[in-house]
């Protein structure tokens, strides 16, 4: 049985991310970890009209890239997984459209990244498919134009709010041999502790964090010492040590292991708020930043555990409370095997 | 107890306190400022161009207008916004920016129902109850002065 627990899957046969790619925008350029991705944009259009196209091209380069790396052909891949935070996951879908592959478009919102791996890493393993291609992105202005006001406008924004990450990562699992095994990952349920503010996603995220993480450490009879870093997607600064006291009641001391991608990805003084957010920035961390480390030998066994908020404003506005998942996927370093 | 128990409520000490006193004060000085800027200007319109007190004060409000939408524009009425808050929102000059960014939003959308239809997105909301509370005050004005 590969479903150990509750809700985690163990990968048996060995399933690999072969390769990963990852491409960004400005403000991500500027940030801490600019030279480490793959393709950058000066601007937040990307050379395109619309920051829609800008999105796709992002998503584009970033598929492109991987395959690159990978040594493929897009008609080398079985299925392409995908998804972003659009309605109707217009990103992915227009991708998808260019791809003569078959195409699962999946939302988790900032989960995507983390949901498409782990399902892609099961059909893998599953025998269901030999190379499977994942991808998630967002754009600060689309998702400004979704789901705040306009990218212009004038108001005030509260320190909890966060900053959604321009850029899109993608990821290549096979059974090929790399450096990078996905060895397990445990599948959020969707959590809901009543909170109401769109401008604080991190207090709303950190529960969902904090329930996948605990489930992932009951199920695997593990514990926070077995992994070198538990990186969470987008908790930002308010979310974070929100899961660390969520987690400590449970018995679960993270503190030491801890780090989110929300806070890796911009430097404090970008004005950003309380952080980094959005389907991207857990992928743009996760493939460009952790694997590079994990490369250099400074990181051995990862859990990327990414988070989503399910909101949508027309909900907010009906006064509904914020659900929100968490996925989290294991990525370990395999040596000797290359 | 837990953290878990009772989480809307002792989550807050984990959530950062807007600086009330702070913005009040960015914001008084700010909306302080516009409106000495408009008051010099109001003086300088009926000083060099001899206009009467009330075309001087519509002249006053279409420079504000333009400026805040170039600026808007321009990229730099928002971070205008985040650092004054009310101070720039509730002048003339953050109508203007709340137009003018919408407009600019949606302008890949086409200019009908792109631009047109979405000008008033934000903007619409201050004028529906504008018009509602100005007819309350209206009636509750006529009442007041007229009948009692």
């Amino acid at each position: 049985m590969k479903l150990v627990g509750k809700q985690t899957w163990i990968f048996e046969n060995q399933v690999y991310l072969q390769a990963a790619a990852t491409a960004v925008g400005p403000m991500e350029t500027e940030g801490p970890l600019g030279e480490q991705f793959d393709v950058t944009y000066p601007d937040l259009y990307c050379g395109e009209g619309t920051w829609e196209l800008a999105e796709r091209r992002l998503m584009k380069d970033a598929v492109q890239a991987c395959l690159t790396k990978a040594r493929l052909e897009i008609n080398d891949i079985d299925f392409f997984l995908a998804g972003d935070l659009l309605n109707q996951n217009v990103t992915a879908n227009y991708i998808a459209r260019d791809l003569p592959v078959p195409f699962l478009c999946m939302f988790g919102a900032c989960s995507t990244s983390m949901e498409t791996l782990a399902v892609a890493a099961a059909l893998v393993d599953g025998g269901f498919a030999r190379r499977v291609l994942t991808a998630a992105s967002s754009h600060n202005a689309t998702a400004e134009r979704q789901f705040r006001y306009p990218t212009e406008f004038g108001g005030q924004k509260p320190k909890s709010a966060t900053f959604t990450v321009t850029g899109a990562g993608a990821a290549l699992v096979s059974r090929e041999n790399s450096m990078f095994r996905i060895t397990a990952a445990t599948i959020g349920k969707v959590v809901d502790f009543g909170m109401h503010n769109p401008l604080d996603m991190g207090s709303a995220m950190a529960p969902a964090a904090a329930s996948t993480i605990q489930q992932h450490f009951q199920d695997l009879n593990t514990s926070p010492e077995d992994y070198d870093l538990i990186v969470t997607g987008d908790l930002s600064g308010v979310g974070s040590p929100i899961l660390k006291e969520l987690l400590w009641e449970e018995g679960y001391d993270i503190t030491d292991k801890h780090n989110d991608c929300g806070l890796l990805i911009y430097r404090p003084d970008q004005e950003v708020f309380a952080g980094g957010s959005g389907c991207a920035c857990s992928a743009v961390v996760t493939y460009g930043h952790l694997l590079k480390e994990m490369e250099k030998g400074n990181l051995r066994k990862i859990f990327v555990v990414a988070t989503g908020a399910l909101l949508s404003p027309t909900m907010m506005r009906q006064n509904q409370s914020i659900p929100a998942i968490a996925h989290g996927v294991v990525l370990e370093v395999v040596k000797g095997e290359r | 107890m837990k953290l878990r128990d009772n989480y809307q409520e002792a989550v807050k000490i984990f959530q950062p306190k807007p600086s009330y006193f702070l913005n009040a004060v960015k914001a008084f000085f700010v909306g302080g400022l516009i409106c000495g800027i408009g008051q010099a200007l109001q003086n300088f319109y009926i000083k060099f161009f001899t206009l009467d007190v009330s075309v001087a004060q519509h002249m006053v409000l279409g420079t504000f207008i333009l400026l805040a939408t170039l600026l808007t524009g321009m990229g730099v009425y928002d971070k205008i916004g985040q650092f004054a808050g009310a101070g720039s929102m509730i002048p003339i000059t953050g109508f203007a920016n709340s137009l003018a960014s919408a407009a600019l939003e949606h302008r890949s959308e086409g200019a009908v129902l792109g631009i047109a239809s979405n000008m008033f997105k934000v903007a619409g909301a201050v004028i529906v109850y504008g018009v509602v509370i100005a007819y309350i005050l209206g009636v509750i004005h006529y009442l007041f002065w007229n009948i009692f």
